[in-house]
């Protein structure tokens, strides 16, 4: 094995060139640097979505109250509007909603559950459509067929339909032993299903292109095996796109999850994500409780926004056409 | 506006009122969350449907603005021994379709009711006998007394013998129907409205019947009722007028409604009762961290809970005022003696000191199973519990759910796989005996198997059951209700549940209506005039 | 050609078979049935006669073999909440939610197309940078959150518009329209807006991306070195090049439109297909929710087969190697 690689590291510049010394660094050094440059707005997104993360990954550390913890609340502080209204009490910067939940810790709290639905739903979409668009583009033939046929099949229903059902089997299948964390498991499935189809095709559709190239024909000459011809050599050239597709999709997810909470298939109250909050905010819009929806629905909209001008411009700077 | 300008205008609106005749020419736009899904009255138990239909059909008796059983297609009736009720029915009424109402409508009805497949089968005892005594007197024949006999027949709707056997509508449309019935979409009731149209879950047009028995007080010309499931959507509708009723008006919403110039909130107790029950049966708990033993069987641990819950703090923060705390499993409205009992109060340190006591110092961890769609404000109470809950240490999870699942799960269908739970409870024959017999009796009577029939925890007291069987004999209206008072206070010595509240009505109604509110929270728009437009 | 259609039908039909199979499999295991049917206190001989005459008790593969066997004949049985056939209840909501897919999608269109053009012609000018920014919000603000607002503004504080329903509708035969009357049409306006805001973003970013790359070609630059008018290039050459990608695409997310018309039809009540499934789901209405799947999968599978084929026919290279714009 080790003299494979070593034979394949010899391999290399003849082979591929530019692509083995890092996709990544070669866009950095140059032109996707420079474009993300000249874009305020990408910056400014990438910003914004940086500090999301990092609300969401110090959430702990920057709340009044864990509002997971139901010992935590305290029903008289329920309904106190924002610190800078008249009614408003300090600590409760963005006020508090029914169950006395301080609005600001919840939005953080939901943040990272929103955040880490939305993220291992894309890493569970990405890594199937991959792993699924490799197996089809290189074996071909009736794994291909059968493959794409699924594919199709799940084409026949949005996202949102499909994220509907795999909630309802879960739900029934676990039925009493559905709790706030198998919550998070069932609508990281749902979505991580939902959603692989567009990596496969793009993958199978690369590496229909790349095999049939000489440099594949070499990797196979000097006896690598298939998944490490895949893995190394093309799916590389797919990074691209696969990237453009995770930062919409991973917008798409964070939707998709609040969705499911208005339909009342998401996050259980007791441990909200951003779409919860939305919901259960929703209601009491008409009272005038306006800070209860207003803020989740805020940082879910920036955050939506963020990722998507940056998946925007990742789209455009990695299109040549467009350059 | 001055006054000739204005004396004009009310000359004018005389003229045109004469023009237009003034009553019965109001078109009301009623709003419910939940749809009319079967038209036939013996298909569901269930008093929203049981309301749309009370529009067009009627019982022998009915029950008047407060509730108390009157008259209706019987003009009066006697017991002249304790297992034969005479009713002398009214004459001169009719059906929508022309058919006289007559004791041969009674009897089919009576049949109907308690054939295969009608799902009101406990309207009248299976053995009871319903004879015709002549065209307008029906006899009532039961094989032991029963002074509650008529407590559910408001709801229990005439039928047209004719007319069913006609349209092949003898047996009643079961609520699992594989084929539709005539009578699922079609009506024939003697009732102030009958039904123009009707889409299942979009619309239903009822109009006034002009040939109605009674002088109507309504002065409606026809009813357009539309489900409106989301509450947003509900209140949005009524406060922009485009209808003019709405039931329920969630709580939150309703300052807001009642500080926009056109529409109002009635609201009032309902009878309705929530209340907090445990597992009380099993020798361990299904969902819980404690082992080999079932905490709830103690009864200082049920008292635990109990003074760890505090319900004045509910009612003001996530009922917002709008709930009557309670210390009975049934609604003050249905049991005179209700204001002799109080609720234990609400006590932190003895509640945690019990705790103790019983060998539970830090606590433990219990699931709760609540709905989140069925009950006012439902999950927010439950969650509000969790918290109160975990200040004596007790590691409350919930699990919130749509009552498909929840129903399914905790009822004695799904095996009452539930520990500790969250339930509503109206009785139906708005009597305490039915609270105590479903809700509280032993479950598992070889003699009676419906007994405790809805009583999840499965709490069991064979006192308080010896009680109840009094109770349904007892004619006497004093020594039943002092025996109703021992059975409670049984139950309420043993913890058997957490009575919490009796949620509040809430309807929306324009300024342009007036309409009454009946506790039972049945929405009768025959009691509604609307102001001319 | 023939072959090709063939090929393309027979898939069709797999798809739907495969579609048929998950939605019996899923839904059958989706909660009790029964327990949606009858009240609390009705008793468990009631409930297990019910059960068994639904034939739930019977081996699943005896029920899906039922299942299959009627819904090649459209007969998806008897809704259990209204005791209807099921066909007949989606055929009544069908008009509602495809006039308002229909509009949503023209709206979608319409509007898409001219900011799309727009942005791409004058793509820095103040208001190409705004309908950027619509377009943004428009695909990161979530549906029902839209919905609200609207009414929020439109039906409660300013009262221009209905807050739910169709309004009055005309009976046509079986199809029922808002499109005749004042207060149908009206009802109409914010859910279309709503439902469509979606798809006009992405007609839009899809024609202002078209636009600018046809406008790059060398075929428009000799139109401009033939010495053609900006507005003849502009219209009759790049816009037209760019309308077919944006029709197909507008074709093949029309079911998308429709199945996404859930959540609209949800926050403004309206009276179709996609409503009666949410409460199906509520309600653990079996038989409708199996059927609107099938339903919606049709209309896809249908709208995909027909693109395919118009696609062979329009432009022949594609007749051996079909890819679809996704």
């Amino acid at each position: 094995m080790s003299e494979a690689v070593v034979q394949h590291k010899a391999e290399e510049p003849v082979a591929r060139g530019a692509a083995q010394t890092g996709w990544f660094k070669r866009a950095l050094d140059s032109d996707l640097f420079y474009s993300f440059r000249r874009s305020r707005i990408t910056m400014i997104a990438a910003a914004v979505t940086l500090l999301f993360f990092l609300l969401a990954i110090f959430a702990s550390l920057l709340s009044v109250q864990n509002p997971f913890d139901p010992a935590q609340l305290q029903l008289m502080n329920s309904r106190i509007s924002p610190l800078w209204t008249a009614d408003g009490q300090s600590p409760f910067l963005l006020g508090t909603d029914e169950q006395g939940r301080d609005v600001l810790s919840a939005i953080l709290y939901g943040l990272r559950i929103s955040l880490l639905v939305g993220v291992l739903g894309v890493v569970l979409s990405g890594a199937l459509g991959i792993l699924l668009g490799l197996t089809a583009g290189y074996f071909g033939g009736a794994v291909d067929g059968l493959i794409m046929r699924v594919a199709d099949v799940q084409l026949s229903f949005p996202a949102i339909l499909i994220a509907l059902l795999i909630n309802g089997i879960a739900k029934s299948v676990l039925g009493n032993k559905l709790d706030e964390m198998s919550m998070l498991g069932v609508l990281v499935l749902a979505i991580g299903l939902s959603f692989w189809v567009q990596y496969a095709r793009t993958v199978r559709g690369s590496v229909m292109v790349e095999k049939n190239k000489d440099y594949v024909a070499a990797a196979q000459l000097i006896g690598l095996p298939a998944p490490v011809i895949m893995l190394r050599h093309v799916l590389p050239n797919t990074m691209g796109p696969i990237l453009v597709i995770a930062t919409i999709n991973l917008a798409l997810a964070i939707i998709t999850e609040a969705t499911l909470s208005f339909l009342g298939s998401g996050m259980p109250e007791t441990m909200p994500s951003l779409g919860t909050l939305i919901r259960i905010g929703n209601n009491y819009l008409f009272a005038g409780e306006w800070w209860i929806v207003a803020f989740p629905g805020l940082a879910l909209a920036a955050l939506i926004l963020s990722i998507n001008l940056l998946g925007d411009w990742l789209r455009d700077a990695l299109n040549p056409k467009l350059r | 506006m001055s006054v000739r300008q204005g004396l004009l205008a009310m000359t004018l609106a005389s003229a045109l009122a004469l023009a237009v005749s003034p009553a019965m020419s109001q078109t009301l736009r009623y709003a419910n969350q939940g749809e009319l899904k079967s038209l036939d009255p013996y298909t569901l138990n269930e008093s929203t449907t049981h309301a749309h239909l009370g529009h067009v059909y009627e019982g022998l008796v009915e029950r008047d603005k407060d509730l108390k059983i009157i008259p209706a297609l019987a003009e009066s009736w006697e017991i002249p021994e304790p297992t034969r009720w005479r009713f002398h029915l009214r004459k001169g009424v009719k059906f929508h379709n022309g058919d006289p109402f007559t004791a041969d409508d009674v009897v089919f009805s009576a049949e109907r009711v308690r054939a295969q497949g009608s799902n009101l089968q406990n309207r009248l005892p299976a053995d009871a006998k319903v004879v015709k005594v002549d065209d307008y007197t029906v006899d009532f024949v039961l094989s032991s007394p029963n002074p509650i006999l008529h407590g559910q027949w408001d709801v229990w709707y005439i039928m047209d013998k004719k007319w069913a056997e006609a349209n092949n509508a003898v047996a009643p449309t079961p609520v699992a129907a594989t084929t539709p019935s005539y009578a699922s979409l079609h009506e024939n009731g003697t009732g102030p409205f009958t039904i123009e149209s009707h889409q299942p879950g979009v619309k239903t047009v009822f109009k006034a019947n002009p040939n109605y028995w009674k002088k109507p007080e309504h002065n409606l010309k026809e009813i357009i009722f539309t489900p409106i499931a989301s509450d947003a959507t509900r209140v949005a509708a009524l406060l922009s007028g485009e209808v003019d009723v709405i039931e329920p008006v969630p709580i939150q919403d309703i300052q807001r409604v009642n500080a926009s110039p056109n529409a109002t909130v009635l609201s009032g107790p309902e009878l309705r009762t929530i209340f907090i029950g445990m597992d009380e049966s099993r020798d361990e708990l299904l969902f819980s961290n404690v082992k080999g033993k079932n905490p709830f069987k103690d009864i200082r641990v049920r008292e635990a809970f109990y003074k760890a819950i505090d319900v004045e703090l509910i009612k003001n923060r996530v009922m917002r005022g709008l709930s009557t705390p309670s210390a009975l499993m049934v609604a003050p409205e249905l049991y005179p003696l209700s204001k002799e009992f109080t609720r234990p109060k609400f006590d932190l340190d003895g509640a945690k000191k019990l705790l103790t006591e019983a060998g539970y110092p830090d606590g433990f961890e219990v699931t709760m199973d609540c709905p989140n769609d069925r009950y006012v404000n439902d999950a927010a109470i439950c969650q509000a519990v969790v918290g109160m809950l975990a200040r004596i240490g007790v590691k409350v999870s919930l699990l919130a759910q749509p009552k498909a699942q929840y129903f399914a799960k905790v009822l004695k269908p799904g095996g009452y796989k539930t520990s500790f739970f969250l339930l509503g409870w109206t009785p139906a024959t708005m009597d305490s005996q039915n609270v105590l017999h479903d809700i509280m009796g032993c479950r598992d009577d070889p003699k009676d198997p419906n007994r405790g029939e809805a009583n999840l925890g499965g709490y069991c007291n064979k006192q308080l059951d010896e009680l109840t069987d009094k109770i349904l004999v007892e004619p006497d209206v004093t020594k039943r209700n002092l025996l109703i008072k021992q059975a409670f206070e049984i139950a309420n010595k043993d913890y058997a549940y957490i009575p919490l509240h009796q949620q509040a009505l809430a309807w929306g109604v324009s300024k342009k209506v007036k309409l009454v509110q009946r506790a039972d929270n049945q929405v009768l728009l025959y009691w509604a005039t609307k102001q001319e437009e | 050609m023939l072959a090709f259609t063939l090929r393309r039908a027979i898939q069709a039909v797999g798809v739907m078979i495969a579609v048929g199979i998950i939605a019996f499999s899923m839904f059958r295991f989706a909660g009790d049935p029964v327990n949606q049917m009858v009240s609390i206190d009705t008793s468990g001989a009631e409930r297990a006669a019910i059960r068994q005459s639904l034939g739930l008790d019977d081996p699943v593969i005896v029920q899906f073999g039922r299942y299959v066997a009627n819904a090649a004949q459209f007969k998806f049985g008897i809704s259990y909440q209204f005791r209807l056939p099921v066909t007949n209840l989606l055929m009544e909501r069908m008009p509602a939610t495809l006039e308002l897919a229909i509009c949503a999608t023209i709206f979608a269109m319409v509007g898409g197309i001219l900011m799309g053009v727009y942005s791409a012609l004058r793509r820095d000018s103040l208001l190409a940078h705004a309908f950027q920014a619509v377009s943004l919000i428009g695909i990161s603000l979530p549906t029902f959150l839209i919905g609200i607002l609207l009414i929020y503004l439109f039906s409660v504080t300013l009262g221009w518009l209905p807050s739910f329903g169709r309004g009055e509708v005309v009976r046509i035969g079986w199809w029922t329209t808002g499109l005749l009357t004042l207060s149908g049409l009206k009802a109409l306006i914010m859910p279309s807006i709503t439902l469509g805001l979606f798809q006009l973003t992405l007609i839009m970013r899809l024609v202002r991306a078209e636009m600018l790359e046809v406008m790059r070609t060398d075929y428009i630059r000799f139109a401009r070195a033939r010495g053609l008018t900006t507005r003849a290039i502009h219209f009759g050459h790049a816009l037209r090049n760019t309308l077919i990608p944006v029709i197909t695409v507008a074709g093949l997310q029309f079911g998308s439109v429709i199945a996404f018309a859930i959540i609209t039809e949800t926050v403004f009540q309206w009276p179709g297909m996609g409503l009666l499934f949410v409460q199906a789901v509520q309600n653990v209405d079996i038989p409708i929710m199996a059927a609107y799947l099938m339903m919606v999968s049709l209309i896809f599978v249908t709208i995909n087969l027909v693109v395919d084929i118009l696609y062979t026919i329009v432009d022949p290279r594609l007749r051996s190697t079909v890819s679809r714009a996704h």
